[in-house]
């Protein structure tokens, strides 16, 4: 590619595609996240060496080598602390790190955690497709208890884990949960990602054919859906429901379905606030699941605090200023010294 | 403040090196009472090396013999290289502290003891059947009985202080006495004492009582006949300064990305005894140094790399038990050949061992403790100063051959302090680096320089180098995937070639002595000074005897196996069973090695040393 090409702006999704040869399962809802994400970077004007994607291990993990901006597949769980160093020492990139329900939830549990908490200025997408894909289809944090796999052949005795419950809990600023079969919900998703200083965290329900097909189907499949889904927005009520007929209300520290009208008064009604200071909320939010209660998709919280890239950046400003540039021939003397002659 | 002179009439004799030893419980500030008397030896131009020797628990029962923390220093009118084997005067807070030190007092040595404490409860605690001081155990020693507790309340009386307050100021009696005895000035002490407790001027002044309190009864006690002088030491020409080996390692790597015009990115999880580098290196953030104290050792390596990978120098730190858990990420830096640069402090193993104590026994551990064919560089610094060179080295290192590089120090080269003749900074050659940029040829990640075989560090952000790395095989210069098995395998042989051509550009290693002879000693690391000594001590009774040390333990010199080859016998000291020696045996078939082995994560004596060799020639 020519130098000039190289920084041909604004992009189409071709420009973001690598032209290494996509090796995931035909019908792999990574096809969707891998086309979505080229989509919705093209529709930024940021040039594309300034991306970096960054992975562990596991199918979704080979992310990076179809993305046509610098990438990392580094080791199993460990993508955080790859782009935890990397934002550190530099502070314009768009850094998306790109794990699984294994690779984030399982080995790399730890990191995903204290990333989140530190609020460091990067992206996480969590493909969860509730199943080991790679390894050929054991099951993983997120399958269903009594899941049977080939590691499990009388169902798992697990309790799975919400990996939005860990976002909550560990404080990350964006917090949201979007599918790969409604690509126009998971690009606005995107969007509104790469646009939040701090981290963001993003899971992404997927679907492995091969291994736990159709897992999500009840929830997002094209028959369930409008019963099944609850689609977040900003300040209004959570509708769902065939014909918009339902919506949800707080009852003692549970959350309701209830009967919704158009133009109803809505104030017994649950508000969607992405930005409640509180977590409660957005907790809340998590709980409601399949089958009990639809499921809500979109942005569950966006708050904002200063990230750890951007005070430490202050911390060595303020040393500086303090305390002056420093200077090697100081620090090598110290505050005692002696002459030998 | 001016100094008190007390003018005394008892004589001033000549000595040439004398090691003390403070020993007391660890919450009796033993280490900072033998950091003020080196500090102290340091300003007075005395040569000097020390050895704390402290327990892991912060505060062990009172009392008690695991809370026992001594600090050894040696210092010396001529050039000296240890802490000394044994102690000319051992000072002691508590019967627990004399029962763990008395096997490292010299016989006829002398030994002060803290008489306030020899009640029944202290002697019980520290497991003494009989007073020491009453019955035969000293008989060898010559005993100083003074109360010091009891001095110290007294001096103390006028002094608004609380009474656990006043007792805690006893360290700095002491102190006084052992100030007396050696001719030592008081004025860097005060100083230090008035700086550091600056906002409690109450504690300054109980110090500096206590201080002087403790020099002056010295002075006029009838126990302690006569005092010590030991002059300064001809040491090279040149300006000085006392250091520690945590803060020339710190020091050495922010020189390192100074030279190298990059920010230093250190990711370290605390353990010790590595912590004490995070805490040196928070302090530089002035020099644009970047610390993280990480989740974990897996994300403190694994942020590095991600240093590294944006362009910057990725530095990581941790001891024994944290390379383990490092050593996948480490492997990952060897196939996504990024620099980075390992601090491993060893300490006390397997396992969590004992985490204060010094041992050698990662050698081995940093060449073969990773899955696949994963050779990397390895130096090891000689001396707490040596740290600083070998920092830069590991760096230089690191960067141009881009590979991971482990700078394998121990605790006891960590906790050490000497004098360090400051380096010549304009004579300090400047680490080059450059970064590709985009030109008319298609850029290949896994292209190598023809010189190196490094690889290019193409860093995010540059325009039209956009690449895709991994821990997956790669192929030969695009660096893309690869499954292909002959591609593997020259792959791997390229990375084994880049380490082994580092050999080309790395000192020879020097032999002190003859060239050729009946008896090579050839050690690593900080068995330096106690082989240094042991050959010193020999040669001057005559002794044939040749000494060489390895910097360099990956690759070895170039030059090594023509130097083994020389000698009838080469005799390895280390403090493991033999790690230097199997890759010595390895490497050089017909070498005659022999092993002198010490696994008590204490270091060698010098006569430990000094016996082997008289055994061998």
């Amino acid at each position: 590619m020519s130098p000039e090409a190289a920084n041909k702006l604004p992009y189409t999704r071709e420009d973001l595609v690598s032209g290494q040869e996509v090796r995931w399962c035909p019908g792999c809802g990574d096809y969707s996240i891998l086309a979505t994400m080229q989509r919705t970077l093209a529709k930024f004007d940021l040039p594309k060496e300034k991306y970096v994607f960054i992975s562990g291990i596991g199918c979704s993990s080979r992310f990076p080598y179809y993305m046509n901006t610098y990438g990392f597949h580094s080791i199993h769980g460990r993508a955080p602390t790859i782009a935890t160093g990397l934002r550190c020492v530099n502070p314009e990139l768009s850094i998306w790190v790109i794990t699984g329900d294994g690779d984030g939830l399982s080995i790399g549990g730890n990191h995903l955690m204290h990333s989140m908490r530190r609020n460091i200025n990067f992206n996480i997408l969590l493909v969860n497709n509730q199943i080991y894909g790679l390894t050929k289809g054991q099951y993983s944090p997120t399958s269903p208890i009594g899941k049977i796999t080939k590691s499990t052949p009388q169902g798992s005795i697990d309790y799975p884990i919400n990996a939005l419950c860990i976002a909550i809990a560990s404080e990350a600023t964006f917090i949201a949960r979007t599918l790969d079969s409604i690509p126009a919900h998971m690009g606005s998703v995107l969007e509104r990602a790469m646009k939040h200083k701090g981290v963001s965290f993003v899971e992404i329900y997927q679907n492995c054919n091969i291994f736990n097909d159709k897992a999500y189907e009840p929830i997002t499949g094209r028959e369930a859906r409008d019963d099944r889904m609850v689609l977040l927005e900003h300040g209004k009520p959570l509708v769902f429901g065939k014909g918009r007929s339902k919506a949800i209300r707080l009852k003692g520290l549970r959350l309701e379905a209830v009967d919704y009208k158009e133009g109803m008064d809505t104030k017994e009604l649950l508000i969607h606030n992405e930005q409640d200071p509180e977590p409660t909320y957005a907790y809340l939010l998590t709980q409601m699941e399949y089958p009990e209660m639809p499921v809500p998709f979109g942005i569950f919280r966006e708050i904002v605090k200063p990230t750890y890239d951007e005070m430490l950046n202050m911390q060595v400003q303020e040393a500086i200023k303090k305390r002056g540039k420093g200077d090697l021939k100081e620090l090598i003397y110290g505050t005692d010294t002696w002459t030998v002659k | 403040m001016p100094e008190t002179k007390t003018v005394t009439k008892k004589p001033v004799l000549e000595a040439v090196a004398v090691t003390v030893r403070f020993a007391g419980d660890s919450g009796d500030g033993m280490q900072l009472t033998g950091d003020q008397f080196t500090d102290t030896a340091a300003v007075m131009g005395n040569d000097f090396a020390t050895l704390p020797d402290f327990p892991a628990e912060i505060r062990a029962p009172a009392g008690t013999l695991p809370g026992v923390s001594s600090f050894q220093v040696q210092f010396s009118k001529d050039v000296i290289f240890t802490p000394g084997d044994q102690c000319d005067v051992l000072i002691t807070m508590n019967p627990a502290a004399l029962k763990v030190n008395i096997p490292n007092v010299k016989k006829g040595g002398l030994i002060f003891v803290n008489e306030s404490s020899f009640d029944e409860a202290h002697l019980k605690k520290a497991g003494w059947k009989s007073n020491p001081l009453t019955d035969n155990t000293l008989k060898d020693f010559q005993i100083i009985k003074a109360p010091l507790s009891a001095l110290t309340a007294n001096a103390l009386k006028d002094h608004p202080l609380k009474l656990s307050e006043v007792e805690r100021c006893k360290n700095f009696f002491a102190l006084g006495m052992i100030f007396w005895l050696y001719d030592r000035t008081m004025n860097h002490t005060i100083e230090w004492i008035q700086k550091r407790f600056a906002k409690r001027p109450e504690i300054v002044n109980a110090n500096i009582a206590a201080l002087k309190a403790g020099y002056n009864y010295a002075d006029i006690t009838e126990a302690l006949p006569a005092r010590y002088q030991v002059r300064e030491a001809k040491l090279e020409p040149g300006t000085y300064r006392k250091i520690t080996g945590h803060e020339a390692t710190a020091i050495g790597f922010v020189t390192a990305a100074q030279l190298a015009s990059k920010t230093l990115f250190y990711g370290s999880y605390p353990i010790t005894p590595a912590s004490n580098i995070l805490h040196e290196l928070a302090k530089y953030k002035n020099f644009g140094v970047k610390t993280f104290q990480a989740e974990d050792e897996i994300a403190a390596v694994g942020a590095a790399i991600g240093a590294s990978f944006g362009g910057q120098i990725g530095l990581t730190g941790t001891s024994g038990p944290g390379l383990c858990l490092k050593s996948e990420a480490i492997n990952l830096a060897v196939m996504t050949e990024l620099p980075l640069v390992v601090i491993d402090a060893q300490r006390g193993g397997p396992s969590t061992g004992m985490p204060t104590k010094t041992e050698q026994t990662d050698l081995l551990q940093t060449l073969f403790g990773r899955n696949g064919e994963s050779p990397i560089a390895v130096v090891a610094p000689k001396t707490a100063s040596d740290s600083f060179q070998m920092a830069i080295e590991a760096v230089r290192i690191a960067i141009k051959y881009m590979t991971p590089v482990v700078f394998l120090t121990e605790a006891d080269t960590m906790n050490a302090a000497e004098p360090w003749k400051l380096p010549e900074l304009d004579k300090l050659p400047k680490i080059e680096i450059k970064h590709p940029q985009l030109g008319n040829e298609p850029f290949l990640p896994y292209s190598r320089n023809s010189e190196t075989l490094a690889r290019p560090w193409a860093i995010p952000g540059t325009p039209g180098l956009e690449h895709r790395i991994g821990g997956l095989s790669k192929a030969d210069l695009t660096g893309n995937v690869s499954y292909d098995g002959p591609n593997n395998e020259k792959m791997v042989r390229y990375r084994a070639e880049k380490i082994k051509g580092i050999a080309n550009d790395i000192p020879e290693l020097e032999i002190r002595g003859p060239k050729s002879g009946k008896l090579l000693v050839l050690g690593w690391g900080g068995t330096f000074g106690a082989i240094y000594q042991a050959v010193m001590d020999l040669k001057a009774k005559g002794v044939e005897v040749s000494q060489a040390h390895l910097n360099y333990l990956n690759p070895f010199p170039k030059n090594l196996g023509q130097v083994l080859s020389q000698f009838e016998k080469v005799l390895i000291p280390e403090l493991n069973s033999g790690q230097l020696l199997l890759l010595i045996r390895g490497n050089f078939p017909g070498v005659n090695v022999i092993g002198l082995n010490k696994i008590q994560c204490q270091p060698f004596k010098v006569e430990e040393i000094t016996k082997k060799i008289r055994e061998l020639v």
